[in-house]
């Protein structure tokens, strides 16, 4: 097996983060190729949902946006927008959302919005929200995967599309948000959760040959580190292997 | 009435005019890209363009310099990264100003249903902490009189013509669409008039496993598209061309090469 990439140990890490049995909402990109892995691996009866309206799909190929038909070919279910957003995600029946985002900052905060000058001529329009905001409030519990850096580590994110924590303790609880928040942010270097009293993301495991000094040296703020900094396991063969054909079924064009 | 069955040309004439309020819909499924070109061929200007996700379709709008404000959730190109018509618009004016007006996928849909219910508003839980809230003046904080909760109001969108793009039509005008089915019901009830495209029309509709009908008698004006939602894609007719997307990419990402494409894929194709 070649060389394995810190993309591949971040979606494999990511994709251990999902319980069998849990359903989890699946933003596109790396959030979907994690959650098809664990579906592969781990988490054979993981329910995916994409905000289509695909309840349940089981795609024998990775999606290249939410609403590819192999989504809607598989799903126990296909409902209209309104519906996914109103009946299952704001009624509270989804366990896990599963987000990305451009920048993020110590209290999880998600920015998908803007990145620099001003709201009506900002330097880089980013998509913005999509169905973020609602599935961070209202999932039980979020999981974040991003690559890190100083551009997107940031002390405060430029725009607040998606909260995670907010100010900091109990801001959740001030803006009635239902869900826990996110519970673990996975990058390219290691994993950071955030702090049971301060709410602030805190440095709990490192990836394979990553020093705890390059994560500080990739994070915008003053990065706290956990006490007992543990080593990711690495991406076992099996978990290479299943998650190496999904993305090669990326570029495949479908059987017709 | 029942929905009269036009020329895509004559239906588009009709009813799109400079400055309406329209909504193109379709959740990556069944987008009605024939009529956006057509549209582009008319050249209308000054729309106020509505959809919950702008995609390619509304990249094309923009660029040809047909609206003049945008009413959306997420503007990128889905799995491939950005819309740079979208960008060039709203970073640096080209070919004009666009306004925005920016909500959540769950705003927005709610927003169609609230129209299509004929009501002024809607309720949902969303927003809460968000930036959204001071730069978008269509979301009002509001107390529920029974709990006193507060929650997000959004207004009902006010669409003077929706186009979607559907499967199949009988000869009377009932509509059917199956598959990814999204937001288009609500958004064909929240307009005053709407336009479907067609795969195809058939002698008589088969009842499909989760499909929506639509009745003759809710829609304005069918024509028929073979076609019309590539690279978009129509559940049982076609796939959607994922490496078109990929291609856009390029197309949509410089000026020049964006014109070129307009020349000689819409200007320059027949109207159909």
């Amino acid at each position: 097996m070649s060389e394995v990439s810190s993309d591949e140990t971040m979606i494999v890490a990511a994709s251990r983060a999902l319980r069998d049995s849990a359903v989890c909402f699946v933003g596109i990109g790396q959030p979907s190729t994690a959650a098809n892995l664990a579906r592969r691996t781990h988490a054979p009866n993981l329910v995916l949902i994409y905000e289509s309206g695909t309840l349940g799909a089981k795609p024998d190929r990775l999606p290249l946006s939410i609403g590819d038909g192999i989504l809607a070919d598989t799903a126990d279910s296909v409902i209209g927008v309104p519906e996914v957003f109103n009946y299952w995600l704001q009624a509270g029946r989804v366990d896990i959302g599963f987000l990305g985002g451009a920048q993020l900052d110590r209290y999880a905060n998600i920015n998908t919005t803007i990145i620099g000058g001003d709201y009506a001529h900002p330097t880089v329009r980013l998509p913005g929200a999509g169905g973020a905001p609602e599935i961070a409030a209202s999932c039980r519990e979020v999981v974040i995967v991003m690559r890190q850096s100083t551009r997107s580590f940031v002390e405060r994110v430029d725009f607040v599309t998606s909260v995670g924590f907010g100010d900091g303790p109990g801001s959740r609880e001030r803006l009635g948000l239902r869900g826990r928040g996110p519970v673990t942010v996975i990058t390219d270097l290691g994993v950071l959760t955030p702090d049971p009293q301060t709410c602030e993301l805190v440095l709990t495991a490192t990836h394979p040959g990553v020093d705890v000094s390059d994560v500080h040296a990739a994070t915008g703020w003053d990065l706290r580190c956990a006490a007992d900094v543990s080593t990711t396991e690495p991406p076992s063969p099996t978990e290479l292997r299943v998650l190496r054909e999904l993305v090669a079924t990326l570029h495949e064009e479908p059987a017709r | 009435m029942s929905a009269r069955h036009l020329p895509l040309t004559d239906a588009v004439a009709e009813l799109v005019h400079d400055g309406d309020t329209i909504a193109l819909e379709g959740f990556t499924h069944l987008i009605p890209m024939a009529a956006g070109h057509e549209i582009i061929r008319q050249r209308r200007r000054d729309l106020t363009l509505v959809r919950m996700t702008p995609d390619l379709v509304y990249d094309q709008l923009i660029g040809a310099g047909c609206a003049s404000r945008l009413i959306f959730s997420w503007g990128g190109n889905p799995g491939v990264g950005s819309l740079h018509r979208f960008r060039d618009a709203i970073q640096r004016d080209w070919p004009g100003p666009l306004q925005i007006e920016e909500h959540s996928h769950a705003g927005m849909a709610n927003r169609y249903v609230a129209a299509a219910s004929g009501l002024p508003f809607a309720v949902l839980r969303g927003y809460a902490g968000t930036d959204l809230i001071g730069e978008t003046e269509t979301i009002k904080p509001i107390t529920c009189p029974f709990t006193g909760e507060v929650l997000a109001a959004v207004p009902a969108l006010d669409l003077d013509t929706t186009i979607i793009h559907a499967q199949q039509a009988d000869r009377a005008g009932n509509v059917q669409l199956w598959g990814i089915v999204g937001i288009q019901k609500e958004a064909v009830l929240a307009a005053r008039h709407s336009l479907v495209t067609v795969e195809e029309v058939v002698d008589e509709l088969t009842p499909r496993p989760g499909a929506i009908v639509l009745p003759s008698w809710s829609i304005t004006a069918i024509a028929t598209a073979p076609g019309g939602a590539h690279p978009s894609y129509a559940q049982g007719y076609s796939d959607r061309d994922n490496g078109y997307y990929r291609a856009w990419d390029a197309i949509s990402r410089d000026r020049d090469a964006f014109t070129a494409w307009l020349d000689t894929e819409v200007y320059g194709a027949v109207s159909r």
